[in-house]
């Protein structure tokens, strides 16, 4: 018969192929599907494929992870050392996580430079900043599954954050630790978030987005002089793709497809080279000693509200990230007509460049994190400093166990928070010294009730005399 | 022969049952005329039973999806109750010296058999006199993360963002604004006990 002849026409009929393909099967804007400019829109699908791929390694992770707060690290352990690519998987599923958030700001900056969002796009973008909330949700309860003693403290970190929203916040946070406390059931809670909950949403959002895409077809590159006017935009728009002809199916594809395939072999790469993120010490929330450490792609933050100024708490800890949200969400409400090309737009250029300069500065910044004392800090010996005399060296065990040095520097030795105090005696006279450790000033605390007078004369003569000494 | 209506449609006002059939053929109406006027005042009814139908399918699908609902929504949000805050012994009162800031450790009240680390929790303890304590939360007033005491410095020093508190748990340097939070402490029987708090989230706080 002849549909047994020809298999394919079979095939193509019954699963109502033409209808399928209808979708993506229409004109594009010339400048998207070839030359230089198509390279500009290429993220979403270096996005799609890196979730694709979170998808899978995350399932093969849930086969194997056990999430039970007394079993979590070890099963973990398990993965990495026990199952058969399980520390490359676990690599691909935390460095896919990064690539995604990578591309995700990258998608959305691209988006917004070239002011897609507006008219009749304005759902496209929205969703899109709900897709970039629900990664960054998506990245931080991921970090919590690692549950170790980084992990854990995630849970209370993100309560805290959450206990500060008005109104529903003590609410939301009892949510996220599933009770008052870190518990038992804490940890099932965050998995059901990161297994289930948020991935639906995400999975839910991304149809509703590229539906989107394909009904109000890709934007076009902004031309200067020709402004978004809702009025007549739909019909420009059609006429433009219909004058070019240019197909989206299957040849326009090629490069998003190229470099979503890029995208994870990359990630497949670095998965094989550096491997998974090192695993802490296991939990335990009675070890103060614990210094938790963010991902990378929070450390910004944790920057901003360490160097914000004194006061503003709620501001910067409540109001911002809210605030900077709902502008993200209504940025297409409140300007979905006018101008798109850059140079016409140079209020939204200079925002989008002091956030990313912001971003770059507070992560560098965050990665040092002067303002962590620094507890491994050594004392400084008599062969450092090149002197015998007993009362400076007094005063440098005193400058040591006292904490000074947790926060101040001498000889390149000590904490970053507070000034080098290598040369204070060109600064301050020694009237001076002895007030500002016994009073305090801004960040650096009174020690009136802390150190007895003898410990500050032995303190005040140390930093007088340290910088004429010379260490070898 | 003229079809009687239904109870059903007489009772639900035409909106449900068999409507009444016209006549086949009204002697007052001959060819088709008068028929169109006839089948207006009929689809009257079928509209409506078509509109009540939709209803009830809306309708049902909206019950089932509220009774499945309440369950599901009600478990997701469900939080174990902790009615009673429990004392916990931490210690001997002869375990503690005068001035010394420790830290003690106790389990949570009343945990999953599975909550392992989850469970342990713990506290500053400072002795001031004979039988007077002051405990400490140990959770940072910024972002909750835990202050560690370093005796040489008498201070507590958040490891996270720089907070500095002193011994009595006032700010002295760093992002936080309010002191460390105090917890309940008694003496019983010679045993130094704790009345373990919820972690000191904001809104709590300020409460």
């Amino acid at each position: 018969m002849n549909r047994l002849r020809r298999p394919v026409e079979f095939v193509k009929d019954r699963l109502g192929w033409e209808a399928m393909i209808k979708p993506i099967d229409h004109y594009a804007p010339p400048e998207t599907t070839e030359g230089k400019s198509q390279w500009a829109y290429i993220f979403g699908f270096g996005i799609l494929f890196s979730f694709l791929l979170q998808v899978a390694t995350g399932i093969v992770l849930a086969t194997n992870y056990v999430p039970s707060p007394d079993s979590a690290y070890q099963s973990i352990q398990y993965i990495t050392d026990e199952v058969r690519f399980g520390n490359t998987i676990r690599a691909m599923h935390w460095i896919g996580a990064s690539a995604m958030v990578i591309l995700v700001l990258i998608h959305a900056c691209r988006v917004f430079l070239t002011a897609s969002y507006k008219y009749p796009r304005e759902f496209n973008w929205i969703s899109g900043v709900v897709l970039l909330y629900l990664t960054f949700g998506m990245a931080l309860t991921g970090q919590l599954l690692r549950w170790d003693q980084h992990g854990v403290w995630t849970v209370v970190v993100a309560a805290n954050f959450a206990g500060r929203v008005p109104f529903v916040g003590e609410h939301i946070a009892e949510f996220i630790m599933a009770g008052e406390t870190v518990s038992g059931e804490t940890l099932t809670q965050f998995y059901a978030l990161h297994v289930f909950i948020l991935p639906i949403a995400i999975v839910l959002l991304i149809g509703l987005h590229l539906f989107l895409v394909t009904y109000h077809g890709i934007s076009e590159l902004p031309r200067a002089g020709k402004p978004v006017d809702p009025e007549t935009y739909k019909q420009e728009y059609q006429e433009y793709v219909e004058k070019h002809k240019r197909p989206y199916w299957p040849k326009g594809i090629w490069n998003e497809l190229f470099f979503g395939g890029l995208v994870v072999i990359v990630i497949v790469s670095l998965a094989f080279l550096i491997g998974p993120r090192e695993l802490a010490p296991p939990p335990d929330l009675t070890d103060l000693s614990a210094q938790p450490q963010p991902d990378w792609f929070i450390i910004w933050y944790y920057a901003l509200i360490s160097v914000k100024p004194h006061g503003y708490e709620e501001f910067f800890l409540v109001y911002l990230p809210i605030g900077f949200f709902l502008f993200l969400l209504i940025l297409p409400l409140i300007a979905n007509r006018g101008e798109r090309h850059p140079s016409k737009r140079p209020f939204a250029i200079i925002g989008l460049s002091v956030v990313v300069g912001l971003f770059i500065m507070l992560t560098v910044v965050g990665l040092r994190a002067p303002w962590v004392p620094d507890y491994e800090t050594e004392p400084l010996q008599a062969a450092e400093l090149g002197t015998e005399e007993p009362r400076l060296l007094e005063g440098a065990m005193v400058f040591h166990e006292r904490g000074c040095q947790y926060c101040h520097q001498i000889h390149g030795e000590g904490g970053e928070w507070g000034p080098d105090l290598t040369d204070v005696s060109s600064r301050m006279g020694s009237e001076q010294i002895a007030v500002r450790i016994v009073q305090g000033i801004g960040n650096m605390p009174a020690y009136q009730d802390i150190l007895t007078t003898e410990e500050v004369d032995l303190l005040v003569e140390f930093l007088n005399e340290v910088d004429e000494l010379e260490p070898d | 022969m003229t079809g009687k209506p239904s109870m059903l449609y007489r009772l639900t006002g035409g909106r449900l049952g068999r409507a009444p059939t016209p006549p086949e053929s009204s002697p007052g109406c001959p060819g088709g005329c008068g028929c169109a006027g006839q089948q207006g005042s009929n689809s009257q009814p079928v509209t409506s039973r078509r509109n009540f139908l939709a209803m009830v399918g809306v309708g049902t699908a909206g019950l089932a999806a509220t009774l499945a609902g309440i369950p599901i929504i009600g478990a997701l949000f469900s939080t174990p109750a902790r009615s009673e805050r429990v004392w916990h012994v931490v210690g001997s009162i002869d375990d503690f010296e005068v001035e010394d800031t420790v830290k003690v450790e106790f389990i949570d009240d009343d945990p999953v058999p599975w909550a392992g680390p989850a469970a342990r929790n713990a506290a500053y303890l400072r002795r001031l006199g004979e039988e007077e304590f002051t405990a400490f939360s140990i959770y940072c007033t910024h972002v909750g993360c835990p202050v560690a005491w370093r005796a040489g410095a008498s201070l507590f020093i958040c490891p996270c963002h720089g907070g500095v508190f002193d011994r009595e748990g006032d700010v002295v340097a760093g992002p936080p604004e309010t002191p460390l939070l105090r917890l309940d402490t008694r003496v019983r029987d010679g045993q130094v006990e704790v009345l373990a708090a919820p972690v000191p989230v904001t809104g709590r706080r300020n409460a």
